[in-house]
């Protein structure tokens, strides 16, 4: 330890090179070398998640599975938890309170459970984007791919997850005199938007939970008031006839309100479209494609920092 | 190796170049001093910096070239920064200050973090390629391959039940195989040597053997200095997030070994 330079570093590679003693950058722009870990463009980010379709596909599955891989029942829970959660929303709802908040009590079940289910997959969307960077830094740490495809993958995973529920929810539908017709196919188009606007919202909320961890407590409470404000056990026109209709717009204009209104009209026949608030797909594809552009490029500029400690 | 590639090319072609790297973490809630919630709200009610957020300055400024051809060992003593430092040339962890610049993709030799438990053996071949950047028709053609080499099939038709039911050793080893099915530019192995039984050790060396030929440059972490010895012509000794030595194995190792002797 005699000739220690100042840096604490004691060269005894004696090999000497004519780019010896070039800047690092001005070496690495010579042979081509690029930053590691920089950020791509955003042309260039597409093309590298498009070529990770199948991984956040198989992801999102792998996930899915293992959910319930332990249970004796296995997969049948996949029906079988939303089966319950209807019915105990049938139990509470329909025979204890008899509540049905200005509805029918035929088109109040389904109401209700279609409510129920489409608000989940948004909430559970939310809820696992905050996650999805935070909660895998063990992947993030030791893999290289774009990182939105673990919010991706999740907001898929979700929608697997509600195509069972919609079995579900077919049965209470024609159990409660919903008869299978035309309107059903528009289900596809409220399902794909509401993909979009629930992928956007998990990308944004990786971003914000990468950065703050703490929103995982945070968010259960966000999106409580949030489902208690779009109206997901009752109708907003009917609850807020008395109130100005400013409010009563803004609450049925708000996303999740637009999407659960958008499948009951689909699915549900007594309730038709005077239930619905004006321009309702254009605020539907609006949402849809604001969040799911605006959440990506906002995740996309933080992508070289995901993975710090 | 190095002096082969002057001969050919007549110069040494540089594949990772770090520049004065300096690699922070950021720890949440592990604060010094009292950890009750009153103390974590007069931190959060104040406004530091950063509150509540103790700093682990794991690299502190880092500089060499590696050149095409070089396998380079990292050692040093336990929590001295060498994975970090794998990790930060690999661009997993954003760098505090300084660069990292490199040819092509280097990448870290894992995918433990991939693999899902709950799933079978087969799926998770199928998943952590996925995951390393491979097509499915690359998995379909290695598939066999991998679980042949991890031996998995040896006792029986493992690789259909769930990973959790297969002991360390097993796990290690189809997780080993896994990540060496794939071809690397830069390739990095963080102390994977020490998986399995002798047997799959032995096979696991020929391989890592392999992948070095195929690949440019190769970075091993251990703490084995004779596997260091076998593998590598360059040392980078790490101390407390700096770089001590940098040189042939030889100096290198002697150096090492005359300061852990002590």
């Amino acid at each position: 330890m005699s000739e220690t330079t100042h840096d604490g570093t004691v060269a005894l590679s004696a090999a000497m090179s004519p780019d010896e003693g070039l800047p690092a950058s001005r070496l690495a722009a010579r042979y081509g070398l690029t930053v590691s870990g920089a950020r791509p463009s955003l042309a260039e980010y597409v093309r590298q998640l498009w070529d990770r379709r199948h991984f956040i596909l198989a992801f999102s599955r792998a996930k899915l599975t293992a959910q319930y891989s332990q249970a004796k029942l296995g997969q049948l829970w996949q029906v079988a938890t939303p089966l319950l959660n209807a019915a105990v929303y049938f139990f509470i709802f329909g025979m204890l309170l008899k509540a049905n908040r200005g509805l029918p009590r035929d088109i109040y079940i389904p109401f209700l459970v279609t409510g129920v289910f489409v608000f989940t997959f948004t909430q559970s969307s939310v809820m696992a984007g905050v996650r999805a960077i935070s909660g895998n830094l063990g992947l993030v740490r030791a893999l290289h791919f774009p990182r939105a495809s673990l919010p991706i993958s999740f907001a898929l995973q979700q929608l697997q997850q509600l195509m069972f529920s919609m079995i579900v929810l077919f049965a209470v539908a024609i159990g409660f005199g919903s008869i299978p017709d035309l309107s059903w196919l528009l289900i596809a188009p409220v399902l794909a938007l509401q993909l979009l606007f629930n992928t956007g919202l998990a990308l944004i909320m990786a971003r914000a939970g990468a950065r703050t961890p703490d929103l995982a407590q945070l968010m259960p409470f966000v999106m409580r008031t949030w489902m208690y404000a779009s109206g997901v056990m009752f109708s907003i026109p009917i609850m807020l006839a008395d109130k100005p209709q400013w409010l009563a717009n803004v609450l049925q204009w708000n996303p999740a309100a637009i999407y659960m209104d958008l499948m009951r009209f689909a699915l549900i026949d007594g309730y038709g479209a005077e239930n619905l608030p004006e321009h309702v797909w254009v605020v539907a594809g609006g949402w849809a494609a604001l969040l799911a552009l605006g959440g990506f490029v906002y995740f996309w500029k933080a992508e070289e920092r995901y993975g710090r400690g | 190796m190095a002096e082969q590639t002057d001969q050919q090319t007549g110069e040494r072609i540089p594949t990772v170049i770090a520049d004065e790297l300096h690699i922070v973490y950021r720890v949440h809630g592990a604060k010094t001093g009292k950890g009750s919630a009153t103390s974590a709200l007069s931190r959060i009610v104040k406004r530091g910096e950063e509150r509540g957020v103790r700093k682990v300055h794991a690299v502190k400024g880092v500089s060499f070239v590696a050149y095409r051809g070089e396998a380079i060992g990292l050692i040093g003593s336990n929590g001295s920064g060498k994975s970090t430092l794998l990790r930060a040339i690999a661009g997993l962890l954003p760098a505090e200050k300084g660069c990292v610049y490199t040819n092509g993709q280097p990448s870290l030799l894992g995918v433990n973090a991939a693999l899902m438990n709950d799933l079978t053996g087969e799926r998770n071949v199928i998943l952590g390629g996925l995951a390393m950047g491979m097509t499915r028709e690359q998995i379909r053609e290695r598939y066999e391959g991998i679980v042949d080499f991890s031996g998995i099939n040896e006792k029986g038709d493992f690789i259909t039940l769930p990973m959790r039911t297969y002991s360390s050793g097993m796990a290690a080893r189809l997780r080993f195989s896994i990540a060496a099915a794939k071809d690397h530019d830069v390739l990095m192995i963080d102390e994977a040597l020490a998986t399995g039984d002798r047997k799959f050790q032995k096979r696991s060396e020929e391989r890592i053997r392999e992948l070095r030929k195929e690949a440019g440059t190769v970075f091993l972490v251990s703490h084995n200095n004779k596997s260091i010895r076998d593998t590598c012509d360059r040392v980078l000794w790490l101390e407390r997030g700096e770089l001590r030595l940098d040189g042939p194995t030889d100096e290198v190792l002697k150096e090492y070994e005359k300061f852990t002797g002590k």
